[in-house]
């Protein structure tokens, strides 16, 4: 009975929360078609680019509107590890390490700069990640980018990945291991530095951290985060294309993170979720589906501002039953840049 | 030697384009402080809105240009009045999400209005004529295009340094609230300095259809080379802008003459390279 009490107690409501949330995604597959099924997993994949997206803007304050060309830069990595030696881990491993290296590089040019002048650079180098996919048909197919990845086996017990389903479970667990690492990450005193740079930079370098330093750690993980997003992507719809490196697809992720609520930890996972929604319930409706997306961003993002959803609901519904969103309760709502 | 003379000045047309749109650009974050992506969409409207008023009305060249830098300055005026005023205090992150979500909508409202074709439009036969230079035939149009730019350079470096209105702007994007104490209508200067970014962009848009094709997706296209120009001339930097257009345009003609492969991604090696040698742009100011 104690035990009971102790699980309706207000505190423990955002640990059922996560649990319930779990344990729905984990039995999806047993009642819904392939439809649904790969839905949730683009939604899932769309998460952890928002993640990637809201570790630079959230937790550091940095604006990146290119993480679409470390997506990409995942994507290829790994449809182009598939193609030549179908195993699966190594696939999803080498794309991730290819972003992680292309993101180092690039952050050492972007990370000198900040607010604006970041936002261009990562577009611009974005954008140069695109030309590169466009340009070296060799490598990357050009135009029609990679076709025929295989959905491969995974080697630990050669399962096979083929079945939708069964890759299901494999995208579904690599990223709540992703989430809850970046959890971990967040709330680490690492996270804290992130933070501390975001809110006062003069501080943290008095405290001897290198700035320049920690933000192109950031950005590099940043990279990598977007790179997973993007090798669980590629043999999910089995062909990668340049739109995907896109500035384009870039700004989605940013739109997905503000409107979600983008200084909390679950606030991007929403987004994602509700971004999502919209987008496949409007293209259902119309051709000129990005008219209403539009319009629906721009009302989003003139009544919740900076807060999104998270930071609102957190201030009105949920502050009463004290189901607070990890990692924001110490959080600024009126951070300018 | 006629060849690379001729390029350069094919360079140096794409850069006049490139001139107007991240002027407009440089303008309205300098002023306002706003990055506007939906920038390079008001440069495809005045594409759009020169070829209704001279292509589909038939009305006189520079009427129709008129017109279309007043169509166009008011999208720009309801843009600033109704979306951008209320979150000029917002973190960068809103503004740029919001500008986005202009894109997506001016884009697909292009395709519903003039359908997803691209379209061009008839070159207006006074410039249809070539003159010799260095023994080849150059189109007179795109002296014009080159005259145009520069003759924009010049205006607007004299409304901005000589004019009451030009020092009341620079003025309040120095010291927005010293300037309103002085006595500085700044929501009015906002507007205005808003509007006149959107006019020259239009400019470029209409003057550009002519030589190249308008279609939905070429704002995208031309708002990206816009931000490697003001990456590369300094933010919020006129002359940089400037400069930074003439680099972008004359290198990636000559680009696209000797080798054709690098000629999309050459302009972001160079911005790589002016990142590394001068972080905050040629003409950039550390601050």
């Amino acid at each position: 009975m104690s035990k009971l009490k102790r699980l309706l107690v207000p505190k423990r409501i955002p640990f059922v929360f996560w649990v319930t949330l779990i344990i729905f995604l984990f039995v999806i597959p047993q009642f819904s078609g392939k439809y649904t099924i790969y839905m949730v997993m683009s939604i899932l994949i769309f998460s952890l680019l928002c993640l990637s997206v809201n570790l630079l803007l959230g937790y550091t304050g940095l604006l990146s509107f290119g993480q679409a060309g470390f997506y990409a830069c995942g994507a290829y990595g790994c449809g182009k590890i598939l193609l030549i030696f179908p195993q699966l881990l190594p696939g999803i491993i080498g794309g991730v390490v290819i972003a992680g290296v292309v993101a180092l590089i690039l952050g050492y040019f972007c990370v000198r700069h900040t607010t604006i002048y970041f936002a261009m650079i990562t577009l611009a180098f974005g954008m140069m990640v695109w030309a590169l996919a466009m340009k070296l048909r060799e490598i990357t197919g050009g135009e029609d980018g990679l076709g025929g990845i295989p959905r491969a086996i995974l080697f630990i017990h050669s399962l096979n990945m083929e079945p939708m389903e069964n890759y299901y479970y494999f995208v579904l667990i690599i990223s709540l291991i992703a989430m809850f690492l970046f959890h971990r990450l967040v709330n680490s005193p690492l996270g804290l530095t992130f933070k501390g740079i975001r809110d006062s930079e003069s501080r943290i370098a008095c405290t001897g951290i290198s700035i320049r330093n920690t933000r192109l750690l950031c950005f590099t993980i940043a990279g990598m985060y977007a790179g997973l997003a993007g090798a669980l992507m590629a043999p999910l719809e089995t062909r990668v294309t340049p739109v995907c490196a896109h500035w384009a697809a870039s700004a989605e992720p940013v739109a997905a993170t503000i409107i979600g609520g983008m200084y909390t930890f679950a606030g991007p996972l929403a987004g994602a979720a509700i971004f999502f929604l919209l987008k496949d319930i409007i293209v259902r409706f119309t051709e000129y589906w990005l008219l209403i997306l539009g319009v629906i961003v721009i009302i989003l993002v003139l009544t919740l501002r900076a807060q999104g959803l998270a930071g609102v609901l957190q201030q009105s519904l949920f502050s009463r039953l004290r189901l607070n969103f990890e990692g924001s309760r110490n959080e600024r709502s009126d951070i300018k840049h | 030697m006629d060849t690379i003379v001729y390029q350069g000045l094919t360079g140096l047309t794409a850069a006049m384009f490139l001139w107007l749109v991240s002027a407009g650009l440089t303008i309205a974050f300098g002023v306002c402080g706003i990055l506007n992506i939906a920038h390079g969409v008001l440069y495809m409207f005045g594409g759009y809105f020169l070829f209704t008023f001279y292509q589909l009305l038939g009305l006189n060249f520079w009427l129709s240009i008129l017109l279309t830098l007043i169509s166009v300055g008011l999208i720009g005026l309801v843009m600033e009045l109704g979306f951008l005023r209320p979150i000029y205090k917002e973190p960068i992150g809103i503004q740029l999400v919001l500008t986005f979500a202009f894109v997506w909508i001016f884009d697909d409202l292009a395709k519903l209005a003039w359908g997803p074709v691209s379209k061009i439009v008839a070159m207006p036969r006074f410039f249809e004529g070539f003159i010799r230079i260095v023994g080849r035939p150059f189109p007179i149009y795109s002296v014009f295009i080159i005259g145009t730019g520069i003759a924009m350079a010049v205006f607007i470096w004299l409304l901005l340094d000589k004019t009451w209105w030009g020092k009341s702007i620079r003025a309040s994007a120095l010291d927005r609230e010293m300037a309103s104490a002085l006595g500085i209508n700044i929501r009015t200067l906002f507007s205005g300095a808003f509007v006149f970014a959107a006019a020259i962009a239009a400019l470029g848009g209409a003057l550009s259809v002519p030589l190249r094709v308008v279609g939905p997706g070429i704002g995208g296209a031309i708002i990206v080379q816009a931000f490697v120009v003001t990456v590369i001339g300094g933010l919020g930097n006129l002359k940089g802008a400037f400069v930074g257009a003439l680099i972008v345009g004359v290198v990636g003609a000559f680009c696209t003459l000797y080798i054709p492969v690098f000629e999309m991604f050459i302009i972001y090696i160079i911005m790589a390279v002016v990142l590394l040698i001068r972080p905050q742009g040629i003409f950039g100011e550390i601050r």
